[in-house]
């Protein structure tokens, strides 16, 4: 009993930090008074709306978040591209199709972070998440424009990876079925195509 | 050609392709044929354009007090578009409003119902189990009598 009232009132300090931010970055002006009244009202807020603490220990690799990064941009405009393409291109009904992907990682954040991604780059959109299994239900806006159901799933697939490699533990990652993340001047590994026979 | 001015007209072109991407956006929402199509109409061009206006505020407004503002815009469209989409996709699912003869293949369906048959089944096994003892014999669960 003691220990449940003790855990519920822990606040997560990165929360508190993180919604300070923001309310300091809402009112566009850093004084004294906008900050302690920031952690007031994340404090607030965060014992008001009680949230599951989330099993987290985040690793951070600055070399593999730069990749993602601008792999994520890029992805960006070419996702909009295609939607803009098949929006004005006349008389073209798109095939859509929904599949399962099974990702790698047991990481709740991960399989968030992945399911958010995959909705902002081309050609996808996550309308299911089972949590226990690991599995996304997404939607393909067009199975040709994508290279068919396998190539669009091993896409899925690589934003899981590059996900991983850049805020995955070690262990996570070799749990994973992954090789370790790659130095700074080495080239990503892609076993997605190597491991493509097994996976499906 | 002073800097302002190079801020100014890239500023524009920022507008303009954010409007446009935004129009865009809008015309797949009427031509796509189905609920989950839109989506895809509703989160990318849409979250782009949305990044494009904002970066052209910022080279318009040149304000280093409202960039942290600006940015917080973009952080929290690309959070909650994705789950947006994905609410709207899940209740078209369980409202059954996917046109299923749009997709060439759906692996949620197919899941969807076999977890509903492996309930039934549950449930019908479950039902013999606690009737009038007159249901058939369960062979991997022998009869305590």
């Amino acid at each position: 009993m003691i220990t449940r009232l003790a855990r519920r009132r822990v606040v997560h300090p990165v929360l508190i930090v993180w919604l300070t931010i923001v309310w300091v970055l809402l009112w566009s002006d850093l004084s004294l008074a906008n900050v302690l009244a920031g952690i007031v009202v994340a404090v607030v807020v965060t014992t008001v709306f009680h949230l599951n603490p989330v099993p987290y220990h985040a690793a951070f690799r600055l070399r593999s978040f730069l990749a993602l990064l601008l792999y994520f941009v890029r992805d960006l405009f070419l996702a909009s591209a295609q939607v803009v393409a098949l929006a004005l291109r006349p008389g073209r009904i798109p095939r859509g199709a929904v599949i399962r992907v099974q990702l790698r990682g047991h990481s709740d954040v991960i399989l968030t972070m992945t399911a958010e991604i995959t909705s902002l780059v081309p050609g996808s959109i996550v309308i299911e998440a089972h949590r226990l299994t690991g599995t996304l239900y997404v939607h393909i806006l067009d199975a040709d424009l994508v290279g068919g159901l396998d190539a669009a799933r091993r896409h899925v697939l690589v934003q899981e990876r590059r996900l991983l490699y850049a805020f995955a533990r070690a262990d996570e990652i070799a749990e994973a079925g992954l090789p370790p993340a790659p130095g700074w001047f080495q080239r990503t590994p892609t076993p997605e195509r190597a491991a493509h026979g097994g996976e499906t | 050609m002073s800097w302002t001015v190079v801020a100014d007209v890239v500023a524009a072109l920022c507008f303009l392709g954010g409007s446009l991407l935004a129009l865009v956006a809008a015309v797949g929402l009427v031509r796509f044929p189905d609920l989950l199509s839109r989506m895809h109409a509703g989160t990318k061009p849409q979250v782009l354009g949305l990044i494009l206006m904002v970066v052209g505020l910022a080279l318009h407004l040149r304000r280093a007090e409202i960039l942290g503002l600006l940015m917080l815009v973009v952080v929290f469209q690309m959070i909650t578009a994705p789950v947006a989409a994905h609410m709207v996709g899940r209740a078209g699912y369980r409202t059954g409003r996917i046109r299923q003869d749009l997709l060439v293949r759906d692996e949620l369906t197919i899941d969807l119902d076999a977890a509903h048959l492996h309930a039934q089944e549950r449930a019908a096994s479950g039902e013999d189990r606690g009737g009038h003892g007159s249901g058939r014999p369960d062979p991997a669960r022998p009869d305590p009598a």
